[in-house]
């Protein structure tokens, strides 16, 4: 798309008929346009795939499709309808506050587990960080799938390991206890099988960040005699803010909107209703139901959400690379 | 699905320098012996999924239907694993995988590197607003297009075929692949280039022997972490591919689990352990490399 109007402005100048110059212009020319012709496939692939979807999204978002629209009838337009529907309706927010909360808990979770790992990573020896770092890539290389299907394994109500040791522990009750059919279970599980997918990035980002505080600004600070809480707080703490913030912020992002963890432990036979976030809430709404405009109307709501609430990461990816390039 | 991918590989430290904070007191010496323990328990429960997983997988179902779990796979067995590789589904679904994840390689590839080489090789006017597409199209999450994708797939007859799942995988990765090569021909000093231009090489010329094969790394690493991403993804290939015959792997393993979880976990299990070997030796052959190449480009500049 970006590449016709450059197409255009390139080729008017190479039709001037003068020779002598025409080699050394077509090659400026070719120079010019070169860019372009190198980013088109990018564009198209771009386009195809999410700029033409984003489009009829948003106009679905502001149709109304009913039974009739099933039989083969043409959409009927109306306007904003599907978003004050959406906004108006309780199941939605019930399963927005919801998201937030399944977000809060496990977010919060996964940052403090991963901080606390992070800060190990830079107290123990070369052995012991190696050995951590390893087990970290691994579990970071799992397909979510085959994590699901472990944890659910792991949480089996007959014969989990989960069950077993909990029985061991002192709560003979949990013996059978059938996690991946109560509403409480498929959420520890999808929060567990989250949070255990999302610490590798988290303890990476942040140790990474750790590595870059100068050592001789905390001898410093020990020589003036701050104690290992306090070099932490007044040293540490303020020089990976900024690596904390964006992974945290990702971390909200993502785990907003959870599908395949949720999908997947509903397939089980767990109240769908009832365990629904945002992101298997709009699957059920539009290709289980049919509602094409109220999932559109709702994708679009937390298509923009996601874009401001990452925006600042956008921003500050984009004033990286800017600076790397001149 | 590639937004996750590109900050997970922002900032791995491919090997991070051990720091002595002997300076800080003697008490760290005598400390830091706990700390190796705990993060030796850290690094059991990390792996401890992982570990069941395989552990399940090389035992007899038999041994697993008892109240007593066993810890270790004694006596060892590899009939769940034979059971896999009967299975007919499996087989489908691994063509399938394998059909969508070599087209999609070699096309966010291809398409990943022209772009990269116009961003980080040329100034022309719209490059800065092409690394911004490039980072807000990482951002977008397949839940909230994923019913407009359905829905025009529908209408061009490409649901439940390599194709279609294709251009999704291939317009969510392009994005990710141009920002990992750029970071790379970046790390390539124009100037040699222009040494062989001096030398009388064309632009063109200079590009292809000079600086392609220098990208051989970049290349590798970006096709493994496409590889990776369509592999492993679950999300648009359930929306896309709704015949139980179109099945990707993930697809597939889901389905299998449902169907037997109450008979054969010896079985799901090795289903996922086979799906995960390839993908845990890629991963790790590539990750130090990855690392490198992103910060040389991205993140330290």
């Amino acid at each position: 798309m970006t590449t016709a109007p450059a197409l255009d402005a390139g080729a008017a100048p190479a039709a001037a008929p003068r020779k002598p110059v025409s080699r050394r212009r077509r090659r400026r020319i070719r120079e010019a346009v070169l860019p372009y012709l190198l980013v088109a496939p990018l564009i198209l692939a771009v386009v195809v795939a999410l700029g033409w979807p984003l489009l009829q999204q948003f106009v679905m978002s502001l149709q109304n499709y009913g039974l009739e629209q099933q039989f083969g009838a043409a959409p009927e337009w109306v306007g904003f309808a599907n978003y004050a529907q959406i906004m108006t309706d309780p199941s939605m927010w019930i399963v927005f506050v919801r998201s937030v909360l399944f977000c809060a808990v496990s977010a919060s979770l996964s940052m403090v587990i991963g901080m606390l790992v992070a800060l190990l990573l830079t107290k123990v020896s070369a052995w012991a960080r190696i050995a951590l770092q390893v087990t970290l890539l691994l579990v970071w290389a799992m397909p979510a799938l085959v994590t699901m299907v472990i944890w659910q394994w792991l949480f089996d109500a007959r014969y989990g390991l989960v069950n077993w040791v909990l029985a061991r522990v002192g709560f003979p009750d949990m013996a059978a206890y059938p996690w991946t059919s109560t509403t409480i279970g498929v959420f520890t599980i999808a929060a567990l099988a989250v949070i255990w997918g999302s610490l590798p990035l988290i303890i990476f980002m942040i140790y990474s960040a750790l590595t870059q505080v100068p050592t001789e600004v905390l001898e410093a600070a020990d020589l003036d005699g701050a104690g290992p809480w306090k070099r932490f707080r007044e040293v540490t703490l303020p020089l990976i803010t900024p690596a904390v913030m964006i992974v945290g912020l990702l971390q909200i992002v993502w785990d907003l909107r959870v599908f395949t963890q949720i999908y997947v432990l509903q397939q089980a036979g767990v109240s769908v209703d009832e365990t629904n976030l945002l992101g298997t809430y709009i699957y059920r709404v539009g290709i289980g139901q049919g509602s094409y405009g109220d999932a559109s109307a709702l994708a679009t709501v937390v298509l923009i959400l996601t874009l401001l609430l990452t925006w600042r990461y956008i921003a500050k990816m984009f004033a990286q690379q800017k600076e790397a390039t001149e | 699905m590639s937004a996750q991918s590109l900050t997970k590989t922002t900032d791995i430290p491919a090997v991070a320098p051990v720091r002595s904070r002997r300076t800080l007191g003697n008490r760290a010496d005598g400390q830091r012996r706990i700390w190796n323990g705990v993060a030796a328990i850290a690094a059991l429960v990390l792996v401890f999924p992982i570990y069941w997983m395989v552990n399940t997988a090389l035992s007899e179902n038999e041994n697993l239907f008892s109240r007593t779990p066993r810890f270790f796979p004694f006596p060892l067995s590899l009939d769940s694993f034979a059971g896999i590789l009967i299975d007919d589904g499996f087989w489908s679904a691994l063509g399938m995988s394998a059909g969508v994840t070599a087209v999609v390689v070699v096309i966010a590839v291809f398409f990943g590197f022209l772009a990269a080489v116009a961003v980080s090789r040329f100034r022309f006017r719209g490059g800065g607003l092409i690394i911004l597409l490039v980072l807000i199209v990482q951002m977008i999450p397949s839940e909230a297009l994923f019913i407009s994708q359905f829905r025009m797939l529908d209408d061009w007859h490409l649901l439940n075929s390599v194709g279609g799942l294709s251009i999704l995988y291939i317009g969510t990765i392009v994005p990710f692949t141009v920002w990992l090569l750029r970071g790379f021909i970046h790390g390539i000093p124009p100037e040699l280039e222009e040494a062989a231009m001096v030398d009388g090489c064309s632009r063109f010329g200079a590009f292809m022997r000079v600086t392609l094969p220098l990208l051989g790394p970049g290349i590798v690493t970006a096709s493994v972490f496409s590889f990776l991403q369509a592999w492993n993804e679950y999300t648009l290939a359930l929306v896309v591919m709704t015949k139980p015959s179109k099945a990707t792997l993930p697809l597939w393993l889901q389905t299998f689990s449902s169907d037997l979880s109450a008979t054969d976990w010896a079985g799901i299990m090795a289903g996922a352990t086979l799906i995960s070997v390839p993908v845990v030796i890629l991963f790790l052959i590539v990750q130090g490399r990855l690392g490198a190449g992103m910060m040389a480009g991205a993140v330290k500049g």
